[in-house]
């Protein structure tokens, strides 16, 4: 379990933005009616994305919004560990997958360096712009060591990357997600090992299917499941 | 170039694994996807169940029960108070385990088919698809494909299938535990990701307390292919209970880490050697493998010369295909550190409701933390070992036993690791200090 408390510091009052409050409707829309509090995760999530965290009375105006008791909108973000207790970096919110396959490809050498350019992990950084911290695995371990930075998968990292990296965010610039070795997503680096075929990719797979391998002679007319 | 692996490029599935060709339902059907698919619908659920039970798909997500078989399980007859649900399990997050994003960041529209013809099967009029918070891209691109899905008329009210069919896309944010069926199912319903008790099992009352079916997105997404290749193609491939074709991945000290589609049973060194282009330093140089996510017991060298890709061959290693997402260790790795790197995902992912699991992942963690630098007892070994045993079987969910098995694997194949290092930090302090702390 990882112990997870709200700031002491908190703001005073929240407000939904026009467009955070669409996209909660667009959200609560998907579940049966009665069934709104199954939004509580997005609608967190909205929340933490207009304000960079999740406070208090943010939680609060979230409990209102879904009808629920206030102490399970509370329950719910201090449980999830992506919900951010507390303000983070403005420009870079870095999260250093710290697991046994990043581990063994280099992400200690990714934190080294995070610490040494943005301080302590957990904390934000003197002057409010930067935060890291280690996670637990982001299931991209065919491309480790790698960094989930803001929303995206920064891949296949070195320590010389993740210096990189941050200059061009403190640059104010957006740099590229993806791998940071010449491969394609997870394919394998150099000559490609599968899916080299050209048939595949043809057209010849879309031609329509006669008839279904063990389909029923009869079959033609709609059958309603049994 | 030459033919590597066993697995012929006609034969996968998933022919946009590496994102190369066109995500969006023009390149998916130019690839074969949404082909005969009303045809499929049209011979019925019980048509599509047997199909299903003869390829012999076993779930993708690490516990290999016959997907057929559970689908099967699901009510025959609906209420109408009590709709039933098909849930995607999409909270890929065992260490070693990265396949599920690939299939939804480029084959998206496989997916959407394969719930299609899942939830029809089973009666249910919507599915819900569960991803970890953390994967962004993936849900983005989901939505999108869901929505060209909708525009098509190929789900939603009326559609060109003749079955009314939603697909709502639902993420999580940050918690292992979700991947487990009943956390997932609490977690979509707005709450803490804590396990529910069994019975009931979620077929007779699952999401919202309603009949419902979880399964894995490979699962899922494979379904379409099989009936339309026929459940004979799918089961020539792999042992006999171990059929099919297979996502795997490989991750630490590979020459060339990736994620490759390839048939169930290929032998774990040709795999290695083939798609990863080798253990880092050669063959020799292999210390050990976790072969198919974070909770599967270690295997050595010795055994992986031999270990197939398979629920049978690994369970005769005493390990787990698990996800087969392998971890591949050379010699310069510390084995015991790499463990407790382990045991900490667990003790960190402990939900905190059972109480041998809550204690137990950090009281196995903060041990192998001492042992990795070798300031323990000896007799903690055993210790340790029977701690593990305690933890295991005796949780709600099956968390509790997957910190267990790691811990145990070590022990098995690395014990002398172990008693070398407390011996030689002994030696390092020239006197012995007495009883080591116990880990609180």
């Amino acid at each position: 379990m990882s112990a997870r408390r709200l700031a002491k510091d908190q703001p005073k009052s929240f407000a939904f933005s026009k467009a955070t409050m669409k996209t909660a409707e667009w959200w609560i829309a998907k579940y049966p009616e009665g069934r709104q509090q199954s939004a509580v995760i997005p609608i967190l999530w909205l929340v933490q994305k207009q304000e960079g965290w999740v406070s208090e009375p943010a939680m609060a105006a979230i409990a209102e919004l879904l009808s629920m008791p206030k102490i399970r909108v509370l329950e719910v973000a201090t449980f999830y560990t992506m919900f951010m207790l507390e303000p983070v970096g403005t420009s870079a919110l870095i999260q250093v997958c710290g697991t046994t396959p990043c581990m063994l490809r280099g992400s200690g050498e990714l934190m080294k360096v995070c610490e040494k350019r943005i301080g302590p992990k957990d904390k934000l950084s003197a002057d409010g712009r930067f935060t890291w911290q280690e996670v637990e695995c982001l299931g991209a371990c065919a491309n480790a060591p790698m960094a989930q930075i803001n929303d995206y998968y920064f891949e296949d990292l070195t320590a010389a990357d993740m210096e990189k990296i941050i200059d061009d965010f403190a640059a104010g610039k957006s740099p590229k997600p993806g791998p940071r070795v010449k491969r394609q997503t997870s394919a394998p680096e150099g000559e490609p090992t599968s899916l080299t075929d050209a048939k595949l990719y043809d057209g010849s797979a879309a031609k329509p299917i006669k008839s279904l391998p063990n389909a029923a002679p009869k079959a033609k007319k709609k059958k309603e499941p049994a | 170039m030459s033919m590597v692996g066993i697995l012929q490029d006609k034969d996968r599935i998933f022919t946009n694994l590496y994102g190369f060709h066109d995500w969006g339902l023009e390149g998916a059907k130019t690839r074969g996807c949404w082909n005969g698919t009303r045809d499929m619908l049209d011979q019925g659920g019980p048509w599509i169940i047997d199909q299903m039970k003869n390829s012999g798909l076993r779930g993708r997500g690490g516990a290999g029960f016959p997907t057929g078989l559970k689908w099967s399980f699901m009510p025959k007859e609906v209420r109408s108070d009590r709709p039933h649900y098909l849930v995607v399990n999409a909270d890929e997050s065992e260490p070693g385990t990265c396949k599920d994003r690939e299939i939804m960041r480029h084959d998206p529209h496989l997916l959407i088919e394969g719930c299609l013809i899942a939830s029809f099967a089973m009666q249910a009029h919507a599915c819900y698809i569960y991803l970890r918070g953390e994967y962004v891209l993936e849900r983005e691109r989901m939505e999108a494909a869901v929505k060209q899905a909708y525009e098509a008329r190929l789900i939603g009210k009326n559609n060109v299938h003749g079955w009314d069919f939603d697909v709502y896309i639902h993420h999580g944010a940050g918690a292992y535990i979700c991947g487990e069926e009943t956390a997932l199912l609490e977690s979509l319903e707005g709450k803490k990701g804590q396990p529910r008790l069994k019975p009931p099992f979620p077929a007779g009352a699952g999401l919202y307390g309603c009949p419902t079916t979880v399964n894995n997105v490979e699962s899922i997404a494979v379904a379409g292919t099989i009936l339309r290749r026929g459940a004979e193609w799918f089961a020539g491939f792999g042992r006999p209970n171990n059929t099919g074709t297979k996502l795997m991945s490989l991750a630490g000290h590979v020459n060339r880490p990736c994620v490759v589609e390839e048939a169930m049973s290929i032998p774990l060194r040709q795999l290695i050697e083939d798609h990863g282009g080798g253990v880092r330093g050669g063959w020799s140089n292999l210390k050990a493998i976790i072969p198919g996510g974070a909770s599967c017991p270690v295997i050595t060298r010795e055994q992986a010369e031999t270990v197939l890709m398979d629920f049978d061959s690994m369970r005769e290693m005493r390990s787990s295909l698990g996800t087969a997402g392998a971890i591949v260790m050379d010699e310069s790795t510390d084995i015991v550190k790499a463990i407790a790197r382990i045991s900490y995902f667990f003790k960190h992912e402990s939900c905190g409701q059972c109480t041998p699991c809550r204690e137990g992942t950090g009281w196995m963690w903060r041990v192998l933390e001492r042992m990795a630098v070798g300031n323990a007892e000896p007799s903690e070994i055993d210790l340790l070992l029977d701690v593990a045993g305690q933890v295991e079987g005796h949780t709600i969910c099956a968390l509790g036993d997957a910190a267990a098995w790691p811990v145990q694997g070590l022990i098995r194949h690395f014990r002398h690791e172990i008693e070398d290092r407390i011996n030689e930090y002994r030696s390092r302090k020239g006197s012995f200090q007495g009883h080591a702390v116990a880990a609180e």
